[in-house]
């Protein structure tokens, strides 16, 4: 279950369009790093996290993804409103004006669409965590890469806000792995899949 | 934006933040003392928001006798440039 607030987590409030930004921010939206990606990457890790703890941080660190979703779509639909075809033609945004108009569709930047192949579900928590952590340092590295690309302080101040929270979500992974690596057996941690493999009479870790 | 939202915003960011971290450190008493005190104020100032501008979750509505007010709040992507947004008082009313 999920409750909406009709609010931003950050606010953005962006006054100059600018498509040819819209169509490299995007690519947090819908591409390879960006944040649909993470929310379902955690989201659909958690029913194999046999920990509490990770339990909640996935759930947690998932939801927050879920409102980092819309604002990187927020930046998206302020930069590409009330231009006219012709204008959004100029800033190099006739390709996705064709198929979307002004819409918002998840895709990256080099246009390819969204996909689950994107991130995994291994079923075993410690891979996963590692994904995640990998997952959080790559759409920071993103983000820097946007920043760089990024003149207008209206864009730059929620970019900052979400790169920022990239390095706070990859240390609570890291967390949540010393938490799962506490529950096995630490000469190796591989010995079995606690989401898997049947412990004979340890029904408590 | 205006001065509640302000403070919306900050508690309500300080609250996401200290979440995540008790999820991986549930014992840290300086921590569950910030969340309670986060909370509260974020809880008083969604209040005084909703009594004013209306509401901010399916829960804050509050004056709902002969129309949906939900509808007519901004939404969260309108802010910025579009007068439309988070100034407008009658232009996407009823």
């Amino acid at each position: 279950m999920w409750n909406y607030e009709k609010r931003l987590q950050y606010p953005v409030n962006i006054s100059t369009p600018n498509a040819k930004l819209a169509s490299i921010i995007i690519s947090q939206y819908g591409g390879p790093d960006g944040e649909m990606g993470a929310s379902m990457r955690y989201l659909s890790q958690r029913y194999s996290m046999p920990y509490k703890q990770g339990q909640a941080v996935l759930t947690d660190i998932g939801t927050e993804e879920l409102a980092h979703l819309e604002i990187v779509a927020t930046i998206v639909h302020q930069l590409t409103r009330n231009l006219t075809a012709e204008q959004l033609e100029e800033q190099g945004f006739a390709p996705y004006y064709v198929d979307h108009t002004a819409g918002v569709w998840p895709q990256s930047a080099g246009g390819f669409p969204f996909s689950a192949s994107q991130f995994q579900s291994t079923g075993d928590p410690i891979a996963d965590l590692y994904e995640d952590m990998a997952a959080e340092q790559k759409a920071r590295l993103t983000y820097d890469n946007i920043l760089r690309l990024v003149k207008d302080p209206e864009v730059c101040d929620p970019i900052r806000f979400l790169r920022e929270r990239e390095i706070i979500h990859f240390q609570r992974f890291g967390e949540a792995l010393r938490v799962t690596q506490d529950h096995l057996d630490s000469k190796n941690f591989y010995a079995f899949n606690p989401a898997f493999d049947k412990q004979n009479g340890n029904c408590n870790r | 934006m205006n001065e509640l939202m302000t403070q919306i915003y900050e508690y309500s960011f300080a609250v996401d933040d200290v979440l995540l971290y008790l999820d991986t450190h549930p014992e840290d008493q300086e921590a569950l003392a910030y969340y309670k005190n986060m909370k509260e104020a974020r809880e008083a100032a969604v209040g005084a928001y909703e009594n004013q501008f209306g509401p901010l979750t399916k829960d804050g509505v509050k004056d709902c006798v002969d129309y949906w007010v939900w509808v007519n709040s901004p939404w969260p992507w309108e802010g910025g440039a579009n007068k439309c947004g988070t100034m407008r008082k009658g232009c996407n009313t009823r």
